[in-house]
């Protein structure tokens, strides 16, 4: 079963290649991994899409707790959430009409942010299943090239901030 | 700047850092990374630095140390190179959940990522095998990595911590301030045992039939070894344990079953499969230890008490996790306990295991065998020695044979299963212990692994006891091959290129003997013994093709084990 966790850690140095070189180590499968800047300096969110039976993936959670970098991890699989993927499909639009991938665009509520002679790059905005199925819509017209961002999520409903105190601890 | 605070070099900070954190003894060696280091060192004496001859040898020794005493071992090494050798240690150190600090010189920060002349990424090599590691780039930070670096390797699971240290980082200077407690927000083992959980299992032992006390490594590194033998002595509970638990629990006292496991007692195995409530005291469920896990001990309640959470259910499912330190939990298990069962039955059962399948060798035809001499070594030193091992047959029959009275007395790589680990690490134990005697056994084949660090003994006159066991094979993966690999004994025969051991050991200045007779083996060890003024080698030339019984194939159920030889026609 796939699974999404999220992560606080630390901003530091060696500390995401800490996490992807856990998961090779332990042979856990790893489908995206992104990271970013967090509302705390110092402390960077990380989003994992992991799959796994309930004994691996509880041992990624242990795993994953068990960095000294990693503050907070937390398996957001089976709770409310929001996800979002980004993605940016390149086109060829030269075999049909530019007016119906802009419609293809429009279903799935895509930007058109690039445009040449021969192709049209899209910009999709979703939950994961709705970037596959965008991609699935897309392949027969000619994708070109294709980067997704990979899986972002935080949990709904009011959230309590982190700890104050936590966030002026030492370090380093 | 501050009045009180005094501005010092990176070179200095670390040596006041260590200071405060009880150093006494550095193994390490020299290189252009750390000469700013070795300078200050050289007008430093509170403490002392022991120069290896080779850096794995240094991290070995830093690894006896720990495990002898408790206390972080500290190594000392250059960049490139000196920091690769020590991959290895620091690996076994890893598996072994060793409390030991690595500092690795580095190239100037600005020159990281040039392949400047001696450099390695050497937090990126060791990434996967430490518990952390650090990159120091700034000098102001240095104090608080120092204090973060012994703190996160001493507490909790314990294990190996790198702090690289770039060259121009340790010429830099700052203020020095010694951090008097540091708060890692992303890291608190958690000591304290869930209260419910500490009742189930008292509840569960109290009311068993047939239970099991399976003791691994994490009772010693607890100390916990005292609440271990109150509570067994209390309620009759039989003890079984690994090779790193070996120690724990008396080998002499008649509730101790001896190892479990691939070489286990039959009798210790029998009780794990057929025990009704298994308590797992700081162990990991190795698959030496477990063999066919779907065989393992499946009538059993399975408990587990570990301060890791990543150790619970990781091979075997349990039904009763406790997180928390072993010393603690065990003390309140022994509170909560409300009854002492009848085990008198359960004891019956175990007592004709014991006799059904005895350790066992050949004595009748008057050659020298290792379970002989090392029944020899227990009895001379009443099980009271330090115990520093090799890997292979000689550490199993080790486990089997010595009867190892007190904790941090059994000294030997378990997880990585590093050959030439004793030669190093008895040299370090030996600077941490001093009131009982440190031996060190090796096959012929390890001891060549490390062998130049005797000159460390030598050197410092320590009065450890080198034995090697020669039996002229990698008498281990002999063993596999007649059992496994269709009696091809390739590359494992060391006969013809083995050196003349004794000469060795006079090369470098230690009295040696040699002996491959049985009559010989009480009037060489009183000789050994008696000589504290410095290192011995003893080379005990052994029987050839010897196998360690009982064994429980690699995948086997630890119920089908091999007690014997099949074919005695092999035996010599």
């Amino acid at each position: 079963m796939r699974h999404t966790i999220s992560i606080l850690m630390e901003n530091t140095f060696g500390a995401f290649d800490r996490v992807a070189t856990m998961f090779s180590a332990k042979g856990f499968n790893l489908h995206s991994i992104t990271i970013g800047e967090t509302e705390i300096r110092d402390i960077s969110r990380m989003t994992i899409v992991t799959s796994g039976d309930d004994q691996i993936i509880d041992q990624v959670v242990k795993q994953l707790n068990r960095l000294i970098d990693t503050i907070k991890v937390i398996d957001l699989t089976g709770q409310e959430r929001t996800e979002r993927e980004l993605a940016l499909i390149s086109v060829d639009y030269q075999g049909t009409s530019l007016e119906k991938l802009k419609n293809v665009n429009d279903v799935f509520r895509g930007k058109v942010v690039d445009i040449n002679n021969k192709s049209i790059t899209l910009e999709i905005t979703g939950p994961p299943a709705k970037i596959n199925a965008a991609v699935n819509v897309l392949t027969p017209y000619g994708i070109i090239e294709m980067a997704r961002s990979g899986t972002v999520a935080l949990k709904r409903g009011e959230q309590k901030k982190f700890p104050k105190k936590e966030i002026d601890s030492v370090t380093i | 700047m501050s009045k009180n605070k005094q501005v010092l070099s990176g070179a200095e900070i670390f040596f006041e850092c260590l200071k405060r954190e009880k150093v006494q003894y550095i193994f390490g060696y020299p290189g252009g990374a750390n000469l700013k280091i070795y300078e200050r060192l050289y007008d430093i004496n509170f403490l002392q630095h022991i120069l290896a001859r080779h850096e794995q040898g240094a991290t070995h020794m830093a690894e006896g140390y720990a495990k002898a005493t408790g206390k972080v071992g500290v190594v000392l090494v250059t960049s490139g190179p000196g920091a690769t050798n020590t991959v290895t240690g620091i690996a076994d150190a890893y598996m072994d959940s060793v409390p030991i600090v690595v500092f690795t010189g580095q190239v100037a920060t600005h020159l990281i990522g040039n392949d400047a002349f001696q450099e390695a990424d050497i937090v990126g090599i060791t990434r996967p095998i430490t518990k952390h590691s650090f990159l120091v780039r700034d000098v102001k930070n240095l104090a608080t990595v120092i204090k973060k670096a012994f703190f996160i390797a001493s507490s909790g699971r314990p294990g190996p911590v790198v702090v690289d240290l770039p060259k121009d980082v340790i010429n830099a200077s700052c203020e020095f301030e010694y951090p008097p407690e540091i708060n890692i927000r992303g890291y608190k083992p958690k000591y304290v045992g869930h209260r419910n959980q500490i009742k189930k299992a008292a509840k569960a032992i109290s009311t068993s039939k047939s239970p099991l006390l399976y003791v691994g490594g994490g009772v010693v590194m607890s100390g916990a070894c005292m609440e271990l033998r109150k509570f067994a002595k209390a309620y009759n509970l039989p003890v079984t344990m690994t090779l790193q638990g070996l120690g724990a629990f008396p080998g002499t006292d008649t509730q101790s079953l001896g190892m479990l496991g691939m070489h286990g007692t039959y009798w210790a195995n029998q009780a794990v499969n057929n025990c009704d409530v298994l308590v797992a005291l700081g162990a990991r469920f190795d698959d030496r230890v477990t063999g066919k896990i779907d065989t393992f001990a499946t009538k059993a309640y399975k408990i587990h008490i570990d301060i890791d959470p990543t150790a619970i259910d990781k091979n075997i499912m349990v039904d009763l996790p406790i997180v928390g330190d072993v010393k603690g939990v065990l003390k309140e298990i022994a509170e909560e306990m409300s009854n002492k069962s009848d085990l008198s039955g359960w004891w019956k059962k175990i007592e004709e295991w014991r006799k059904e399948c005895p350790l066992h060798y050949e004595t009748g035809d008057g050659k020298l065998r290792t379970e002989f001499v090392l029944e020899r070594i227990s009895q001379k030193t009443k099980g009271n020695a330090v115990v520093v091992t090799d890997v292979g047959q000689h550490q199993m029959w080790t486990a089997q044979y010595y009867k190892y009275i007190n904790p941090r007395s059994n000294l030997t790589s378990g997880g990585l299963g590093t050959m030439g680990f004793s030669v190093p690490a008895a040299i370090g134990a030996s600077f941490g212990v001093k009131d009982r005697p440190v031996i060190s056994i090796s096959g012929d084949g390890g001891f060549q692994m490390n062998m130049q660090e005797l000159i460390t003994a030598v050197w410092h006159k320590l009065p450890i006891k080198f034995f090697i066991i020669n039996n002229s094979f990698l008498g281990m993966v002999r063993q596999w091959q007649e059992l496994f690999h269709a009696e091809k004994y390739s590359f494992t025969d060391l006969g013809k290129s083995n050196p003349d051991f004794v000469k060795l050991g006079e090369a470098l200045g230690l009295p040696s003997w040699r002996t491959d007779k049985m009559e010989d083996v009480d009037k060489i060890l009183d000789k050994a013994f008696k000589t504290n003024s410095g290192p011995v080698l003893v080379e005990f030339k052994v029987v050839k093709e010897d196998m360690v019984f009982p064994m429980v194939p690699s995948g086997a159920s630890i119920s089908d084990m091999i007690i014997k030889r099949l074919n005695p026609k092999r035996m010599v």
